[in-house]
């Protein structure tokens, strides 16, 4: 939105998604997706299981066609385009590797299909093994591999064609906690070496927070917000964004005058005038301060009600007049269960959403 | 005592050991019948394989491999290809149909696997129905149907291939129709099972990677579906190498089968020690066939897809 990445500047690689709808049967998978992806850019889709995410990159691939929309790259038209001829690649969710063939002619697989003469495909998929690391895997049978390095060998097969976009669907989801950390980071470093768009479809937050330049929110077929992750985490526009992202406190508020609304939890003064009468507002719980004396404004009282020590930090569950809020302290701040506390909302910190 | 209890539970019955044990104490009746009726059987056919044919149909039980040279064409005037013919003749019937059925079953299992789940258990109850009619009466409703001034008959001599007044039974082609189309469901259900769990990705990520429709077949469809196509040529392979019923009523019963040969011995020509011969001969060749199919078959079809772990 505010500040794409550009690498070449000539629009050519650009993606142009306009009204693309899809439905299954008498279901409306996606209702209108227009979008624009700037070459070298790392998009990511995000949203819960059935917002469409992976129909709408399957649409990109040409695994589906879109009912209506088009799908452009650059000035051409990809809508009728059969996989095999769109500058697109895809890492499949289960990776899809041949597992009859080696991790070389898995890799190879793309340029022997092109017909690329054998001395030339041989130092490109060398190369771009070295690249992934996983040039010591070369002559290994697949199913005698981890998940991790199944998935490396998918990136490679997918990598080595040279496309012009790269569609990721759930890559790192089968891949536990830890090696998906390190994963998320290489990902992110290939993007930036390649200068390839990557477009990723993921259910994770942190993970799409972590990686994109972009991120679509998505909900019911439609693009809920975009926008860079710390727009999109620090100013949500409505109650799902707020919440799939990072698990922001809502509060139900009625406006009561200029900058002020009345919420179950008392008056809160708020950062900029709501357009609604009645409507939401959100905090995160690492905005909210725990104090023993109310002496700010937006300083509200409640009961300590849980606490759960998560190692880097405190996670709190406070009672205010029969709401519960969730709350993020310091490590080095302890608080006792039943001890009666403010919280200090910060008025900056609130986010007015339009719903 | 909940202690003890806890460990007969965790340690006993849910362990494979115990559900092995459990599982073939509760297959005995199974395992009896196949004792009774299949293994002791096998054995007396061994035995008297290697006899010799007294007086009028009778057994002399003195060990002799008499018969098995008979078998190989040696008889009393030096070595003759009768026999030999009647071994070859039935192979090439068995490994033809064979082959036939999974060409033809192959697209069909896809076909039905297209379909939604209740069309699918629909049309495979539909490719069983025949099955459930005696084989000798279906065959004879193809000679019936493959006669003279029947349909096919028509088509076929407007085509030319067969002149006015002439049927397509008896003949090659009639027997093939009756072969094939006998062994055809036995061919269907393994491929058609392994069609089913197919991995669309892999056919996908082909056709990403820019694969034509013949490379995406070789490297994606059919390392998959080789474990069914082995199973399919073991269930097609075997039954059809002792068939005799069809290609005698359909063929008109000038070419003898090794099948024909057996059931002579053990009844017009009542030496019991040949035809035991002849008989354990096709169960060893058949046996044989197989552990060479899939010893070496594996050369001609891609490595089938192994299990493979965390594949949801």
């Amino acid at each position: 939105m505010n500040d794409q990445l550009n690498t070449t500047g000539d629009g050519v690689l650009d993606l142009h998604l306009s009204g693309i709808h899809k439905s299954f049967g008498d279901q409306q998978v996606l209702r209108g997706i227009s979008m624009d992806i700037t070459d070298g850019e790392f998009i990511t889709l995000l949203g819960p299981s059935g917002c469409g995410k992976t129909t709408l990159l399957r649409i990109i691939g040409g695994f589906e066609v879109a009912d209506s929309g088009s799908v452009k790259l650059g000035d051409l038209d990809l809508s009728r385009l059969p996989p095999h001829k769109r500058p697109v690649n895809t890492v499949f969710q289960n990776y899809a590797i041949f597992p009859h063939m080696s991790v070389f002619d898995n890799v190879a697989f793309g340029l022997r299909s092109r017909k690329m003469p054998e001395s030339e495909i041989k130092p490109r998929v060398f190369s771009m093994m070295e690249m992934i690391r996983i040039a010591d895997l070369a002559n290994r049978s697949p199913s005698t591999l981890s998940g991790g390095q199944r998935q490396r060998i998918a990136l490679a097969r997918a990598l080595v064609n040279e496309p012009d976009v790269l569609l990721l669907d759930e890559p790192l989801s089968a891949i536990d906690a830890s090696l998906r950390h390190d994963l998320q980071a290489e990902l992110k470093s290939l993007q930036r070496r390649t200068t390839i768009t990557f477009i990723l479809v993921t259910h994770d937050q942190d993970e799409a927070i972590a990686v994109s330049d972009r991120i679509m929110v998505m909900k019911d077929g439609l693009i809920e917000q975009q926008g860079t992750p710390e727009d999109v985490y620090e100013r949500p526009v409505s109650r799902f964004v707020a919440e799939f992202l990072g698990h922001a406190n809502i509060l139900r508020a009625k406006r009561s005058g200029n900058l002020f609304a009345h919420t179950a939890i008392g008056n809160l003064v708020l950062p900029v005038n709501p357009l609604w009468d009645e409507g939401s507002i959100a905090i995160r719980p690492e905005d909210i301060e725990v104090r023993t004396v109310a002496d700010a404004p937006n300083s509200l009282p409640g009961t300590i009600h849980e606490r759960l020590f998560r190692g880097d930090h405190w996670e709190l569950r406070v009672d205010m007049n029969g709401q519960q809020l969730r709350v993020i302290t310091e490590p080095d701040q302890e608080n006792e269960i039943g001890q009666s506390v403010f919280l200090e909302m910060p008025a900056e910190d609130l986010q007015v959403l339009r719903d | 005592m909940t202690k003890i209890k806890t460990e007969i539970f965790e340690g006993k019955v849910t362990t494979r050991t115990r559900m092995l044990r459990t599982g073939s104490l509760l297959s005995s009746p199974g395992m009896l019948w196949l004792m009774a009726f299949m293994f002791l059987p096998m054995i007396g056919l061994c035995i008297m394989a290697f006899a010799a044919r007294g007086m009028y149909g009778s057994v002399q039980w003195t060990f002799s491999t008499e018969n098995f040279w008979r078998l190989m064409g040696f008889g009393l005037f030096g070595w003759s290809a009768d026999t030999f013919l009647i071994l070859v003749r039935s192979a090439a019937l068995a490994i033809v149909t064979t082959a036939l059925c999974i060409i033809f079953s192959l697209p069909m299992a896809f076909w039905i696997a297209s379909k939604n789940k209740a069309n699918r258990n629909l049309l495979m109850a539909l490719i069983m129905v025949p099955s459930c009619t005696n084989l000798v009466i279906r065959t004879y409703a193809w000679m019936l149907v493959l006669g003279a001034k029947m349909p096919p008959a028509w088509i076929a001599h407007w085509c030319g291939i067969v002149p006015a007044d002439q049927g397509l039974y008896p003949g090659a082609f009639a027997v093939f129709i009756g072969m094939v189309s006998s062994m055809l469901p036995f061919a269907v259900l393994p491929l058609y099972s392994s069609v089913e769990r197919l991995d669309w990705s892999l056919l996908e990520a082909a056709r990403d990677l820019y694969a034509s429709s013949l490379s995406t077949f070789r490297h994606a469809i059919l390392p998959q579906v080789t474990p069914g196509i082995v199973a399919a040529v073991i269930m097609t392979l075997v039954p059809s190498l002792g068939m005799f019923v069809v290609s005698d009523l359909l063929g008109g019963a000038r070419e003898m089968l090794i099948g024909n040969l057996i059931q002579q011995q053990f009844g017009s020509a009542s030496d019991w020690p040949y035809g035991a011969m002849a008989g354990l001969f096709l169960v060893v060749t058949s046996l044989l066939s197989l552990a060479a199919f899939r010893r070496w078959g594996g050369g001609l079809l891609p490595k089938a897809v192994r299990a493979e772990e965390g594949n949801s």
